[in-house]
């Protein structure tokens, strides 16, 4: 009984939306409602199949798709790799701080999120843009004398998908770090290991966990991200989630739009794959 | 096509959101199929394209609530009504777009015995439209715009005085766009209205659904966008009106818009709007009853009390752009009416293209197109 609710949360809210958009990549554009071709049609009294491939096909005409994927791809990575960078010693100060200040420290971390996310982005274009806050300072410092151009770069888009995402990270590598047990690093230390070293072969193998999670957590939706590049990013290279929108509003191309998404899906396979591997060893660990 | 926001806003917002909000429940969330005499209307327009007050006193004089939905652009409207159930009883798709749904048959024939204004409409608007709708069966034309170039007068005078105002050279010859390059440049975020824009001014067919042609206007882009600024279709009305662009290919409305905004604010900004001698494109932004439009019959009432010629000239002394209603001249301000911009005279009208439908592989290319050319490269 217990164990058919989360089946039932996965068929509802996954499987079935996912056998929607999968059964609309295999058909052809069709001006109507809806503007896609029926997979089953009915001829002489029986059905006919009829799977169109043309939509993924379409994907490998245009090196559009492919460079997408891989400028997502890039950006996510590089994004998930700064925000272990910035997260992990934000989380184990956290952890390591005394237990009456963690929740105040836990709740500057979730703050950001009272306010809007579009409007938090917006204010970077504030402060990013060729006569925002932070060109203006560094001229009147004298610093530059041209305004950098900061807008519409991939740094801007760096920028956005780390402060947007990094609650993400620090918040399960907090509740990794945390259940930590002093006592072995005292151990260390009695064994002569200095604190780095003592940091590098005891604290950090343990947290593997909660790099893992954290990490799938800002990486999966970094991929599709699609609100952030777009006002933050450069014009001349665009992300997946873009492409998707725009096939979907712009060219109004279901078929193209569903083989776009359903790619993404593979793509994302093997990290989600093995977040979910790692979550049951955690389970089976725990029994 | 108009795919940018149709840009407009106004100072009197609060009112704006009232009227906007006479009654902000969601149209979806009247899902079951409504009576006759249900009081309710479904509206879905382009955003800040009506008068407000307009709108409160329709739902005053019939006892009818209007649920006002706004878009700002024809293909998240084109989606929309592609998904189906929409339950909006009017939309206001432009006359292109309006031709392509009209193949997918979404939309129904007006009941024209109860259209009894339909006798106010201009009947060179409703011959344009009738490109888009043979015999003008499934729609009424709301309001009409043209694209063409908005300057500012003294920037450019100071710059060339002998600059040709008249003529798209100001914008697509890159000899003469070069020397408004340090006052600002811009050009309307509109893919489908640019192209069609350069093609007349290269004198190929600005209806051209051809990739020869489409690589023509690529070039022609290609060399005048150095000395762009921007592509964009609503931050020029602001920075037309502040001066900090002095250059823009916008639409009629806006930039009377902008003119209107500059000399109230009193800084010596003057802006003009010329439709070029060349030609332009004319664009129609349509009214239609969806199939399974919930209540007809207020939609006809609606689309009836928008064709009083006085409803109409309020719309227009608001939103700067010319209606379909002959009559509504009377009651309109003497600035709009006398404007050439928004109602540009009969030889001028002779040389304006409506813009036609593109086919979706076009507009694929269009779209990878304009990309690039946003971008620079």
């Amino acid at each position: 009984m217990v164990a058919g609710i989360p089946t039932l949360w996965l068929l509802v809210l996954f499987l079935i939306p996912f056998i929607i958009v999968f059964r609309i990549s295999f058909s052809e554009v069709r001006l109507a409602i809806p503007p896609y071709t029926p997979l089953l049609s009915w001829r002489h009294g029986a059905p006919v199949l009829q799977l169109h491939w043309s939509a993924y096909r379409f994907l490998f005409t245009d090196t559009l798709y492919v460079s997408s994927y891989l400028y997502s791809l890039k950006v996510a990575a590089v994004s998930t790799l700064c925000c272990l960078l910035i997260g992990y010693p934000m989380a184990y100060a956290i952890a390591r701080s005394d237990a009456a200040s963690r929740p105040v420290l836990l709740m500057l971390i979730v703050l950001p999120f009272w306010t809007s996310f579009l409007l938090r982005v917006y204010a970077w274009i504030g402060l990013l843009k060729n006569n925002g806050v932070i060109n203006n300072v560094l001229m009147y410092l004298g610093i530059v004398h041209h305004p950098l151009a900061l807008l519409q770069t991939d740094f801007a888009v760096y920028i956005g998908i780390v402060y947007s995402y990094l609650p993400f990270m620090i918040l399960p590598l907090y509740a990794n770090l945390e259940k930590h047990d002093g006592t072995l690093l005292e151990a260390a230390a009695d064994l002569g290991a200095r604190p780095l070293r003592a940091f590098l072969r005891v604290t950090l193998p343990q947290s593997f966990a909660g790099i893992v999670a954290g990490s799938l957590l800002v990486f999966i939706p970094a991929v599709g991200e699609y609100v952030i590049p777009t006002l933050l990013g450069r014009t001349d290279q665009i992300m997946i989630g873009r492409v998707l929108s725009d096939e979907f509003f712009e060219n109004r191309d279901w078929p193209v739009a569903s083989a776009v998404a359903i790619v993404i899906l593979l793509l994302l396979v093997v990290p989600i794959m093995l977040f979910q591997r790692l979550e049951r060893r955690q389970l089976e660990a725990a029994k | 096509m108009i795919s940018a926001p149709r840009s407009f806003r106004i100072s009197a917002a609060p009112a704006l959101m009232l009227a906007a909000c006479v009654g902000c429940s969601d149209p979806a969330a009247h899902g079951t199929p409504a009576s006759v005499s249900e009081k309710v209307l479904n509206v879905y327009n382009w955003s800040d394209y009506i008068q407000p007050s307009v709108v409160a006193d329709f739902s005053r004089e019939y006892g009818i609530h209007v649920n006002y939905d706004v878009f700002d652009s024809n293909e998240m409207l084109e989606t929309k009504l592609l998904t189906g159930h929409t339950n909006y009883d009017i939309v206001v798709p432009s006359g292109a777009f309006l031709e392509r749904q009209l193949q997918a048959d979404i939309y129904q024939k007006l009941d024209k015995s109860q259209l009894p204004n339909l006798k106010n409409v201009d009947p060179d608007v409703a011959r344009a439209v009738a490109h888009y709708d043979p015999g003008n069966q499934y729609s009424v034309d709301y309001m009409w715009i043209t694209s063409g170039v908005g300057y500012n007068t003294a920037d450019i005078r100071a710059r060339s005085p002998d600059a040709p105002v008249d003529s798209w050279r100001m914008l697509f010859d890159p000899a003469i766009v070069s020397g408004f390059q340090d006052c600002g440049v811009s050009i309307l975020d509109a893919p489908s209205e640019v192209v069609a824009t350069v093609l007349l001014f290269i004198g190929r067919n600005p209806n051209s659904n051809t990739a020869d042609d489409l690589k023509a206007a690529e070039q022609a882009l290609h060399a005048m966008r150095p000395y762009v600024r921007y592509v964009d279709s609503s931050r020029y009305i602001d920075n037309l009106a502040n001066g900090d662009i002095c250059l823009a290919m916008g639409w009629s409305g806006d930039i009377k818009q902008a003119h209107d905004r500059a000399r109230d604010a009193g800084k010596g900004v003057d802006l003009a709007y010329a439709i070029p001698k060349e030609g332009a494109m004319s664009n129609y932004d349509i009214l239609a009853i969806p199939a399974d439009a919930p209540h007809v019959r207020n939609a006809h009432l609606f689309i009836n009390y928008l064709l009083r010629p006085e409803i109409a000239a309020r719309n227009s002394n608001l939103i700067k752009y010319a209606n379909t209603v002959a009559a509504s001249l009377q009651p309109l301000d003497p600035g709009v009416r006398s404007d050439p911009g928004v109602y540009p005279p009969p030889e001028v009208r002779a040389r304006l293209t409506p813009e036609r439908p593109r086919p979706p592989e076009y507009q694929r290319l269009l779209t990878r197109m304009w990309t690039r050319f946003k971008s620079g490269k």
